[in-house]
């Protein structure tokens, strides 16, 4: 048996006729997340509408278990795949477990009664995403983080092979993000689930894809493993001229650098330096850094937020050379923060900087 | 578990004793008293012409299948708007199906043809349909549930208007009947009435009863119904014609009738503490009986032997119920994607 489980063929997406997004060629195998990524008003959602059949294609086709869905009955198709979409639901007199039961309708009878085994699935499923102390609770009254776990155990009670999730982490606080997307990997590894959503969130996404698809403009412009998409350049490139960096080892988006000749030379170095930096750059006073090596913790963030960064090559010992650029970039500042406390044998160069400061009176408190 | 099922039998049965106690009591009140032994031996005997069995009975059984038929209406339009205070009156269905009504009776009566029920029916079920359309194309446009309400209101008033209009042309002496109608009542119901009605809105119920399933699938909302299996097209096209059909049923018989398929439902979702349609459409059945025999009830013994029309008495119970859930849920519709 293959391990593909939907794919789609020549997809053109679109509203009325019209199509938004050409070409669109994906494959999702068994075990895997992928992620679709880009800016706003790409077309993210719409390629998950339509592979949801929420939306007609207006060309190609989309494929579940080899078979064209256009040709699947609804009730075949509810028994494989399974949704959780962004609009908010607010049915009325519904306990968390009748929204999480109803993922057994395709299993049901003529009326829906639930048999005592659909029941132990139900109670299951809320367990699955840590819920359980949920159930009996009114459904519209818990709060976001608990109402997306609900919905995602109403998913996994249709016991789908693929799930479809369209932004399941907006409106999440940091702590309920993550803990969605554990129990989704949980999930994926656990029942080999095929997972297929859209994020906004880039260092998540890096995280916890297997493979990413990013939509630019009218055609899937890249995709690939998460090691190959997310390159600074290209993040930058699909995103447009965004106003900052994306830092690519972290996943981690930085502000604009302010610009200008600096005012204040940062001694920074292990780690220190970075809320120095955020805070210069907040305030928008254009500083210099240094002396960095280039593997530093720091170097990074300097670099996109200093007006200037003295740094040395990787594993490289500060020597005399860099020290006499540093004095001579802080020789220009009027003032001299040195948040690093930390001083060895590749960076006793800095507390020379630092005493140097104090002697001239440029020294000053952070 | 076991607690649930009690509970909601209890309930139903509880409803089950008021209609009954209702009926009862809609039988023996009136300008004519009976006492209940009295009833009792009237009905245990063969039908005769006297004043319980060819009048006061069909017309009471009226009250109770039309009351019944207009809530279940409101639930299921209720359940497609996503809207609680949707309903066949609110919405403007009723007016419409007035409206048609109106237009077939003056028509055929000034040329001296009789008018079958059914014809009454297939025209209130045209006129439902009428306005049916447009709200559906203003839903389209107006995602607000107030605003929605008030668009029913105005095609209420624009069908009534149109009505008044048709109602000047009609000969005098079948505007009185016509009035009469129009202002709705369950008077003059003839046991053939009872039994047409019956009919039409017994099949009904079953057909709607055996849709719980999706009807529960799409309290979800749309895209949650499609993904559980729902054929959502089909889907929506059966539940616009029967909630038509019941509404225009009940128009056809006895004119429109104002606040029940909004005030029945809701009470039933309080009474069961649940919105499931399983539950929902015996109980709003019941519901909506229950409060129409009660409504009749005051229409008929509260200025005796003066009838008030059934819609005056339906409002001032009805109307506050719809008042109170405007105020009390803010935001709109169930969905916003």
């Amino acid at each position: 048996m293959s391990d593909i489980c939907l794919c789609t063929e020549a997809l053109s997406v679109g509203y009325n006729g019209s199509t938004l997004i050409h070409s669109v060629g994906l494959t999702l195998r068994r075990g895997q997340i992928m992620t679709l990524i880009g800016p706003n008003g790409a077309g993210k959602s719409t390629i998950l509408k339509t592979v949801i059949r929420q939306l007609a294609p207006t060309g190609g086709a989309v494929y579940l278990d080899g078979r064209n869905m256009a040709d699947l009955s609804e009730r075949e198709i509810a028994r494989r795949l399974s949704v959780l979409m962004t609009g908010q639901i607010r049915p009325e007199l519904m306990t968390c477990f009748d929204v999480v039961a109803t993922g057994r309708y395709p299993y049901t009878g003529r009326l829906g009664i639930l048999t005592p085994e659909d029941r132990r699935k139900t109670v299951q499923c809320l367990e699955l995403v840590h819920a359980s102390g949920l159930a009996d609770q009114d459904f519209s009254r818990v709060s976001d983080g608990q109402r997306q776990r609900v919905l995602l155990a109403r998913a996994l009670c249709q016991e789908p092979e693929v799930l479809v999730l369209d932004e399941p982490t907006s409106f999440l606080d940091i702590r309920h993000k993550l803990e969605l997307l554990a129990i989704l990997k949980e999930m994926v590894h656990a029942r080999r689930l095929a997972v297929v959503m859209s994020l906004h969130e880039l260092d998540l996404a890096q995280k916890v894809s297997d493979w990413v698809v990013c939509v630019h403009g009218d055609v899937i412009e890249r995709q690939g493993p998460p090691e190959e998409i997310f390159t600074s350049n290209y993040m930058m490139e699909l995103y447009g001229e965004a106003r900052g960096s994306y830092n690519a080892q972290f996943g981690s988006l930085e502000l604009e650098a302010v610009h200008g000749k600096p005012e204040i030379f940062v001694i920074g170095g292990g780690g220190a330096g970075i809320p120095v930096y955020r805070r210069l750059q907040r305030e928008g006073i254009p500083f210099a850094a240094g002396v960095l090596t280039e593997n530093d913790v720091d170097f990074p963030v300097a670099e996109a937020l200093a007006a200037e960064v003295v740094s040395v090559r990787a594993f490289q010992t500060v020597g005399e050379e860099a020290f006499q650029r540093a004095a001579a970039v802080m020789e220009h500042c009027g003032k001299v923060l040195c948040p690093a406390t930390e001083f060895g044998l590749v960076n006793e160069k800095n507390r020379l900087l630092r005493d140097l400061a104090q002697s001239c009176g440029k020294l000053d408190e952070i | 578990m076991k607690n649930l099922w009690f509970r909601n039998g209890l309930c139903f049965a509880v409803l089950s004793a008021l209609v009954a106690g209702l009926l009862v009591w809609n039988i023996n009140a009136g300008s004519v008293d009976f006492t209940p032994g009295e009833v009792l031996s009237i009905l245990l005997s063969p039908p005769d012409s006297g004043i319980i069995w060819s009048i006061r009975m069909p017309r009471v059984l009226a009250a109770a299948i039309l009351g019944g038929a207009l809530s279940v209406s409101g639930f299921l339009l209720q359940t497609f708007f996503a809207n609680p205070i949707a309903g066949p009156f609110v919405l403007g269905i009723s007016s419409g199906a007035k409206l048609v009504v109106s237009l077939v009776m003056v028509v055929l009566l000034s040329r001296g043809i009789v008018i079958s029920s059914l014809s009454l029916i297939a025209g209130a079920f045209a006129g439902s349909m009428l306005s049916m359309g447009f709200i559906l194309l203003l839903s389209r446009q107006v995602k607000r549930m107030s605003l929605l309400v008030v668009s029913g209101v105005m095609i209420g008033y624009i069908c009534s208007a149109v009505t008044d209009f048709v109602v000047t042309f009609a000969d005098d002496s079948n505007i009185v009947n016509l009035h009469n109608w129009s202002l709705g009542s369950f008077s003059g119901t003839s046991w053939d009435n009872v039994g047409q009605m019956a009919w039409v809105i017994g099949i009904a119920l079953a057909l709607a009863f055996l849709l719980s399933k999706p009807i529960g699938a799409y309290q979800l909302g749309e895209v949650y119904a499609q993904n559980m299996g729902v054929n959502i097209r089909r889907f929506r096209v059966e539940l616009i014609l029967l909630s038509s059909v019941l509404s225009a049923c009940v128009t056809a018989f006895a004119g429109p009738i104002s606040f029940v398929g909004v005030a029945a439902p809701h009470l039933m979702k309080g009474l069961f503490r649940t919105a499931k349609p399983i539950i929902m459409i015996p109980a709003c059945f019941l519901g909506g009986a229950a409060f129409c025999l009660f409504c009749d009830l005051i229409a008929r013994t509260a200025f005796a032997p003066r009838d008030m029309s059934i819609s005056s008495v339906t409002s001032v119970f009805g109307a506050p119920v719809v008042l109170y859930l405007m105020a009390s849920r803010k935001g709109g519709r169930g969905e916003t994607s």
